[in-house]
């Protein structure tokens, strides 16, 4: 006997059907081998996807458990790490290519250029992203007391999102790409992360919705501004016009300064509501419950968060200063990135104020220490940040590798801190063991890491200013004394550092991912840590 | 104000629409107006579209990722325009989709690289860039020049950028192919042609050093000899470049 289908099944099956007829066509009409291969990865993937909704849909109506549903933070957590460690590794190669420029192979797909964007997405989207869904259904599920909201959404937006970002890492060797800076993968995949984050932004406001607290907890208005903000960006920026279903390839709608200004309103909110909003939102929940305190200042959490989700859209245009875009956008982009300084500290202050009356837990906790050096690095990161927006200090810094060194403070300081601090906390909780299987090794992690960022972001700090003064140093003459050529053999030591900065910080992602793994496959807690049971009933 | 937020935070619809609300702002104040005030592009002479050659080497570029290296945007500062030229106008990359600008200089910057070096260097440089800069940390790209140039899409992708605004003819998408084929024909026999459709200064030889064959070192060298060389910079008014 049929019985009805419900409407988020529905929605469900139409949109992987889509995804389906799209990865058909894709296989069907491509030319360029690697393009039809990415037709029959989708094609695949969602005819799988099919199949097991329709599978699900004959068997009974199960009730969903009276439990969170953790086992797809797990593979998140895994999936993060993964790509953590492929994301870093191929950073140092990248690292190690500009200090022996022979190492590049000369080959299309191992050269520079190509690798380059696989390190990017691999960090930013495979391992930031992926922690960001795993640490988000986590936080939700917890500060609202509620199961999240789907028994299938939570794995199609899983594994969507994991599609997506192999899509993107595999087509970049083989030379799929846009080259619009962290905004590469073409259209089609563009295509597939829209449905994906759509489902996404439906599973959080109907999780949400069903939550047995009044208030939404801090933590989730900015995961909610990374989830909103995210798909808002990723749909302007990548308005394109393919050239036709039997190519990869596409032309952006728009051209020259209005597409240079619509890039850079999307790569810095990137940073602005991936890298910095989401990981808000993990360091507002992580925190407080690592240190056992409440956060310090709901007041500051309200002026922080409103202002961030409100200044940091207009201050991409420092990206573009004294070129061709106007100068009055370019001034505006600089007053809104010097004002982002104090809700940015706003957030810092927040952070570190919380662990007040709980410093000894910085000793002895690494995962505390991991959050505390991340909200230090979040304050310099953005001090930085509005620093070199300021136009004569751009003039110096901007086509350095001071940039290179100030994103990285930020995402080897900051983001990844947070993440590898979140996560010594919640991989025991979500996996019921006692605790992480060792603290020495954690500190361990701790020490590499930090260290490696110091030595990366000092060597580009010198490197990047380096380069700079050569670039504007005149002779008595009033002719330039150094050519661009002399600059660049001068980066060579800096170089050499930098990768061996990057080395550490890759040994201790590695470590932290052994320790994680023997945490994992060690005995379960013999009681349940979680607090309360989830009531039956939602609120309303 | 604690109050009333406390009443948003009761409702997620509400505070995610709230959140959309205060985020577009600075978007449709910085970007929106790009597209209609006059003068964010600037008027001056010589600018045309990419001949399909030139396009078909600027995807090789963007295909390359060589962006993340080169820039192609000069700074209106003194250093910038006394090592690369006059600085970067609007207009330069009105026909960009994407814009190339970069934000890294690895390299020099490539905005006006036309015709400051020969062919012949250009490939060299390409395939072995250590052979002929010592201390280049740039890698090689040999395997353009052993790479047989594509073609066949090249209709299609005029035709998908004249729908993104680009003025192509309807007899310019319908011959790209043709033209990309002539514009590096070693004996040069459709200059006239070519520089009927697409202006007095586009370039018609054999750029790669392999007569007879179209490689896509062939495109890569024609889009970087033309780079720059398009706007009449002395057709400027002072006045209206000076925003």
């Amino acid at each position: 006997m049929l019985r009805r289908i419900p409407l988020e099944d529905t929605a469900i099956l139409c949109a992987l059907c889509l995804v389906l007829l799209g990865g058909l066509a894709i296989l069907g009409w491509g030319v360029p081998v690697p393009y039809v291969l990415h037709g029959w990865l989708i094609a695949l993937a969602a005819g799988w996807g099919i199949l097991w909704m329709v599978n699900r849909l004959a068997d009974a109506p199960a009730q969903a458990p009276q439990a969170y549903s953790d086992k797809v933070i797990r593979f998140g957590v895994v999936a993060a790490l993964i790509w953590g460690i492929i994301g870093f590794a191929v950073g140092d190669i990248l690292a190690w290519q500009l200090a022996i420029p022979a190492l590049n192979g000369d080959m299309a797909w191992t050269n520079f250029g190509r690798l380059r964007p696989v390190h990017t997405s691999g960090v930013i989207f495979g391992f930031g992203g992926n922690a960001l869904i795993a640490t988000s259904f986590y936080v939700v599920q917890r500060t609202s007391r509620a199961r999240l909201a789907s028994e299938t959404l939570p794995w199609l937006v899983f594994w969507g999102y994991n599609l997506f970002l192999v899509l993107a890492a595999s087509g970049y060797p083989l030379g799929i790409t846009q080259s619009k800076e962290y905004a590469e993968p073409e259209w089609y995949a563009d295509l597939l992360l829209l449905v994906v984050w759509l489902g996404y932004l439906a599973l959080y406001l109907k999780t949400l919705a069903r939550r047995a607290e009044p208030h939404i907890y801090v933590a989730n208005w900015y995961y909610l501004a990374f989830i909103v903000v995210i798909a808002m960006l990723h749909t302007v920026n990548n308005l394109s016009v393919p050239v036709s279903i039997a190519y990869p390839k596409s032309y952006s709608l728009f051209a020259g300064t209005q597409d240079a200004m619509t890039q850079w309103w999307y790569g810095h909110n990137a940073v602005g509501f991936l890298l910095t909003a989401g990981f808000l939102g993990m360091l507002y929940y992580f925190l407080p419950k690592a240190v056992n305190r409440p956060v310090y200042s709901y007041r500051m959490s309200i002026v922080g968060f409103w202002g961030i989700t409100f200044l940091y859209l207009w201050a991409g245009s420092h990206h573009l200063h004294y070129t061709a875009l106007p100068d009055w956008v370019q001034y505006l982009g600089m007053t809104m990135s010097i004002i982002l300084l104090v809700p940015s500290w706003a957030s810092v202050f927040n952070g570190i104020l919380t662990i007040n009356g709980a410093w000894d837990k910085v000793r002895t906790d690494p995962a505390v220490r991991f959050m505390m050096v991340a909200v230090l690095f979040y304050g310099l990161a953005t001090f930085e940040g509005s620093f070199m927006a300021i136009r004569p200090v751009n003039s110096l810094s901007h086509y350095t590798d001071w940039t290179v060194g100030h994103v990285h403070a930020g995402a080897l300081g900051w983001v990844a801190f947070i993440t590898f601090g979140a996560m010594y906390k919640m991989v025991p909780w979500v996996w019921q063991r006692e605790g992480v299987y060792s603290l020495k090794l954690e500190a361990w992690h701790f020490w590499l890491a930090l260290s490696g960022t110091l030595i990366y972001v000092g060597a580009m700090w010198n490197s990047g200013i380096t380069q700079s003064l050569m670039w504007q140093t005149y002779d008595a003459d009033g002719a330039f004394l150094y050519s661009l050529l002399d600059s660049v053999v001068e980066m060579h030591p800096y170089y050499a550092a930098r990768a061996v900065g990057g080395l550490l910080y890759l040994i201790g992602g590695c470590i932290g991912a052994y320790n994680i793994w023997m945490t994992v496959s060690g005995p379960r807690k013999t009681k349940s840590l979680q607090a309360g049971p989830i009531p039956s009933q939602p609120a309303e | 104000m604690s109050t009333q937020h406390q009443k948003l935070e009761r409702n997620s619809i509400g505070f995610a629409l709230a959140i959309l609300l205060v985020a577009s702002i600075g978007g449709i104040v910085e970007i929106a107006p790009l597209f209609t005030i006059e003068n964010t592009v600037e008027e001056v002479e010589g600018m045309r579209p990419y001949t399909p050659l030139e396009l078909a080497g600027r995807d090789i570029y963007v295909r390359e990722g060589c962006y993340a290296c080169h820039s192609q945007m000069i700074r209106t500062l003194r250093s910038d325009v006394e090592r690369y030229g006059h600085y970067s106008l609007a207009a330069e990359s009105m026909y960009d989709h994407p814009f190339q600008w970069g934000s890294k200089r690895t390299g020099p910057d490539l905005a006006r690289i036309g015709g400051k070096y020969s062919d012949a260097w250009h490939v060299a440089h390409l395939e072995a860039p250590r052979e002929l800069v010592e201390g280049s940390v740039m890698p090689g790209y040999a395997f353009l020049s052993d790479t047989r140039l594509a073609t066949g899409h090249l209709p299609a992708a005029l035709k998908a950028l004249s729908r993104a605004g680009v003025p192509y003819t309807e007899a310019q998408i319908e011959n790209a192919e043709k033209d990309a084929v002539w514009q590096a024909d070693f004996e040069q026999n459709f200059e006239g042609e070519l520089q009927e459709s697409y202006g007095a200064k586009v370039q018609v030889r054999d750029f790669d050093g392999q007569p007879g064959r179209l490689t896509e070192m062939d495109a890569l060298v024609a889009y970087l000899q033309m780079l720059g060389t398009l706007a009449e910079l002395d057709t400027l008014d002072p006045e209206e470049s000076s925003r």
